[in-house]
């Protein structure tokens, strides 16, 4: 007998319709708005011109794939960096893992701009220069604890009968890692993968902040235009981010949004 | 009274009816002759043990117990008073303020039974509320749950699958089977009379031998005649006859029996042994006896007329409605399946389809239909399948091979194994 | 020994990434302006941080950023609780779909969402301020709420709403005595888990805030950090957040490792 596993709370079903309306107003139709103006030009007749504009500027085009690139570096720097840890934080080795791990959790919890104008006050206390280093320092800094907790929470959930069968059919620990753990370690990778690469690709006040402004992404180049009454350009280049976000999604599949992350 | 039947049969759905938790698409329920049908479970005179206990995480013993009466905004001192005395008869005095999951399972337990009780309905349902209990646990609570069903002098409707359960507790016992009553009446009743082959089987061990009525009080079954009890089934009628273990007799000289066979195991359950037993026309009986055999042994069976117990057939062979496409193929299980030359009968009509259980093959891999085995009857020579089709009905199947509850199976019926009748 | 090894290589990475926390720290107790410069211990700036006066700005921004972070956290709490029962009853077609938009705010980049509810204020005309902040911070925190309340409701023994039922409760009564209380832990995390959201909240708010003077936190300082300098408030400032979110999430990680061994 199949059993519906929900509740029968029956008419409270009806609860959800108005979060259902809010949803549509403050989610849906936004987003369905940045997909008008990205189509629309000034006078709001359809036109393509923004993209137009998009592809035949060259430093917008420069800007996109830029900022693909340094969204790149900083996940597989994270990914490098944050594996160990989070793979050593699951061994238990720790006489209070937990610990450690909320330590390495509270910087997420603490104000982004605050953290990374923490970074630039290390730079200029070390008297380090302000650059492309320095971008890509202050990102891993800022999102490695969004790829070390994802991946450390699957490993943790990890049955480790699992290693011991493995070892019992005569697994040495390299194969043991690289043949049960590493694959099954993957949705949390995937997961952190995510949670790295989009806020990177889209982020923008901690590329003005730790180079002076002098290099811009492409979070910075929306930012601009939104700011300068551009709005149909801005959404333009929203649009086109959003897809970028919706394209790498698609080939990771995975529910990051149930992990959260933060829950 | 205990509903009693496999999982699945419908025994909680009829709980969940009768409490409220499940609207009925049609029919009535009636209390003490007052029609409850409509009313929400909040207002019926009824109250439930659950399963898994269902008690408030949140709330204390005390407030779980008052939770009904809080409701019902009685003074807290008649409140105080209830509780005391529902808490006394299920031997939890003192336990008013504990914290729920301090509780063992068979605390609880008794908690919930206060918890339901506490409210005087004029029914108490319970569902399958010892399953979670281990064994000693449960025959104990079995016998408090007598003690309390005597004490309150009102009707408890117990459902569960366990059979020995059902006749302990019950003074009347509902056995269930996919949805329909299969029989009614005392435990006795249920155990030495069944009603069809379901019931034989469901309750306490037995043999079921297909059989053939040869006239009133004899009956012919693994290939010998014996006298019985019963009349009424008609002349040469196949019936299905119902021998339980404990009343077969065991002579250590063949001669001396009805029939003869070779024992094929013997197990010491404690209190008997339990001995196969195949006879010589290959029937395979299981025997009870207090004498211990040896493996191997060549022996003899009797049994008493009395403890021969006839049962009517609910059918003799598969019978379908279909639909004759052309003189050669019909149509009946979703499927259209080849037949032999039909005679009389106009391409497109509908007809009865008959297919005896023998003549129905089932293939590990695909046949012409599919299925799902549901229920396994062994027959002492055969097995005795049901399987449910894809097209959601079922087919009965005999046969010898081995088959598992649930085992996915190929269908196949040979074209001369088709009989096509009008309707 | 074995762990050697590892145990270094976590404890560098911690090193470097509270380095620059601490330096701030440790510079919020001196005079000095600017950042490095060391001019002997001194609590000034925490002095200056909560007398008002010159930095009466600051205190307001403090004061708007609480002040938001509550409304929206309570908003969010009652609209999430509401959603999170109402979805759980749900068949499961509908429920998947709604779960999908309900994760979308949370799947979505905060550029992403800053400019589309931008865009939304506009067109319709809503004059951006107060409001119009509060209401994007409760439109991207009440997935959360619902995120953090439904496992709740999967955990629960689903016969509870049933014997309530079954004891003489109408449905609302079932509601209101039992479910709520199973669910409140949920509310709680979802609430704290806005409040800070909201709190720290920087893209969505510069695109939502408007010109007419309103700031958070997040906007001040980074107007502030755009002009070249950090107020050096700022420093105490940081420093006080750091203690406090060090403080919940102790408490917090005390609290779930007690109900964890509890549950077992």
């Amino acid at each position: 007998m199949k059993k519906r596993q929900f509740g029968r709370f029956g008419v409270q079903k009806n609860w959800t319709i108005p979060y259902a309306v809010f949803l549509l107003v403050f989610v849906i139709t936004p987003l369905i708005l940045i997909a008008i103006y990205a189509f629309t030009d000034a006078d709001g007749q359809f036109s393509l011109a923004n993209f137009q504009k998009f592809i035949h500027h060259g430093e917008t085009v420069n800007t996109f794939v830029y900022s693909i690139g340094i969204a790149l570096i900083t996940t597989l720097v994270c990914l490098i960096v944050g594996y160990p840890v989070a793979w050593i934080l699951s061994q238990n080795i720790f006489s209070s893992t937990s610990v450690i791990v909320m330590l390495f959790i509270l910087p997420m919890w603490i104000n982004t701009l605050i953290r990374t104008l923490a970074t630039v006050a290390l730079f200029d206390f070390l008297q380090l220069p302000l650059g492309e280093g320095a971008l890509i320092f202050g990102l891993v800094y800022n999102f490695l604890p969004f790829m070390i907790y994802p991946i450390y929470n699957v490993l943790n959930k990890t049955d480790h009968s699992l290693t011991e069968a493995a070892q019992d059919l005569g697994a040495c620990p390299l194969k043991v890692f690289t043949r049960v753990t590493l694959p099954l370690s993957m949705p949390g990778v995937t997961s952190g993968i995510l949670m790295v690469f989009m806020p990177t690709v889209s982020t923008f006040a901690i590329a003005e902040l730790l180079t002076l402004n002098n290099i811009k992404l492409l979070g910075t180049t929306v930012q601009e235009n939104i700011n300068n009454g551009m709005w149909n350009y801005g959404a333009a280049i929203s649009l086109v981010m959003l897809l970028l976000i919706g394209v790498s999604s698609l080939f990771t599949d995975d529910k990051s949004g149930e992990e959260g992350g933060l829950l | 009274m205990t509903i009693l039947g496999p999982s699945g049969c419908g025994k909680t759905t009829l709980l969940r009816l009768i409490a409220g938790f499940l609207p009925a698409t049609s029919g009535q329920i009636f209390i003490g002759g007052k029609e409850i049908t409509g009313i929400p479970p909040y207002k019926r005179p009824v109250n439930t043990v659950f399963q898994k206990y269902a008690l408030f995480p949140h709330l204390n013993v005390y407030d779980n117990i008052a939770f009904g009466l809080k409701l019902k905004k009685l003074p807290r001192k008649e409140i105080d008073r209830k509780v005391a005395r529902v808490l006394k008869m299920v031997s939890m005095t003192d336990y008013e303020y504990r914290s729920v999951d301090s509780l063992s399972g068979g605390q609880q337990q008794r908690v919930a039974i206060a918890r339901a009780i506490v409210n005087e309905p004029e029914v108490l349902l319970l569902d399958e509320p010892l399953s979670a209990l281990d064994l000693k646990m449960r025959q104990d609570m079995q016998m408090e749950l007598k003690e309390l069903h005597k004490n309150l002098k009102i009707t408890f409707l117990y459902v569960t699958h366990d059979q020995e359960e059902a006749l302990t507790l019950s003074d009347t016992v509902v056995v269930m089977s996919e949805g329909v009553i299969q029989q009614t009446g005392t435990p006795m009743d249920v155990y030495n009379e069944p009603a069809n082959s379901f019931v034989a089987d469901f309750i306490g061990a037995s043999n079921i031998l297909n059989a053939e009525m040869i006239e009133d009080e004899l009956v012919r079954f693994a290939n010998h005649d014996f006298k019985c009890v019963d009349k009424g089934f008609g002349e040469h009628t196949p019936v299905d006859v119902v021998l339980r273990p404990e009343d077969i007799v065991v002579f250590e000289n063949p001669s001396n029996g009805m029939l003869c066979g070779k024992i094929q195991s013997v197990v010491f359950k404690g209190v008997h042994y339990e001995l196969t037993v195949l006879t010589e026309d290959g029937y395979e009986l299981l025997v009870h006896d207090y004498n211990c055999f040896n493996v191997g042994a060549t022996v003899g069976l009797a049994v008493k007329p009395f403890d021969i117990h006839v049962m009517k057939k609910e059918r003799v062979c598969n019978t379908f409605e279909g639909k004759l496409i052309d003189a050669s193929h019909v149509e009946f299980l979703g499927h259209e399946f080849e037949c032999k030359e039909v005679e009389g009968i106009e391409a497109g009509e509908r007809v009865k389809v008959e297919v005896d259980f023998g003549d129905v093959e089932l293939l590990d891999n695909e046949g012409m239909i599919e299925g799902e085995v549901k229920y396994i009857l062994y027959k002492c020579d055969r097995y005795h399948l049901t399987v449910l089709t894809d097209w959601d009905e079922n087919i009965y199947v005999d046969t010898q091979d081995v088959w598992d509850d649930g085992d996915k199976v190929g269908i196949s019926i040979m074209p001369e194994h088709i009989r096509v009748i009008h309707l | 020994m074995k762990h050697l090894f590892a145990k270094l290589y976590v404890w560098l990475l911690l090193a470097i990434l509270y380095a620059p926390i601490l330096i701030i720290i440790i510079f919020s107790f001196t005079e000095a302006r600017v950042l490095g410069n060391w001019t002997g211990f001194s609590t000034k700036l925490y002095q200056s941080l909560f007398s008002g006066g010159v930095n009466n700005s600051l205190f307001v921004t403090l004061l708007n950023t609480f002040a938001i972070a509550f409304i929206a956290a309570s908003a969010s709490a009652v609209l999430g609780s509401l959603a999170a029962i109402g979805i759980f009853n749900l068949r499961h077609k509908t429920r998947n779909t709604v779960l999908f938009l309900n994760n979308i705010p949370i799947l979505n980049p905060e550029i992403i969402t800053g400019v589309s509810l931008f865009l939304l204020f506009v067109s319709l005309g809503i004059s951006q301020g107060f409001m119009t902040v509060v209401l994007a911070h409760i439109s991207f925190c009440v997935p959360y709420v619902v995120l953090s309340i439904l496992p709740r409701l999967k955990q629960m023994n689903p016969s509870l709403y049933e014997a309530a039922l079954d004891l003489g409760a109408t449905p609302m009564q079932a509601l209101r005595k039992v479910i709520f209380p199973e669910i409140k832990p949920g509310i709680i995390s979802g609430f704290i888990l806005t409040f800070t959201l909201s709190f720290d909240d920087f893209v969505v708010s510069l695109f939502t805030i408007g010109n007419e003077g309103l700031q958070t936190l997040s906007t001040y300082i980074y107007a502030d950090a755009r002009k070249g300098g950090l107020t050096p408030e700022l420093r105490p400032l940081t420093s006080l957040i750091f203690i406090v979110v060090l403080v919940l999430l102790f408490i917090v990680n005390q609290r779930a490792k007690k109900s964890a061994v509890h549950e077992k």
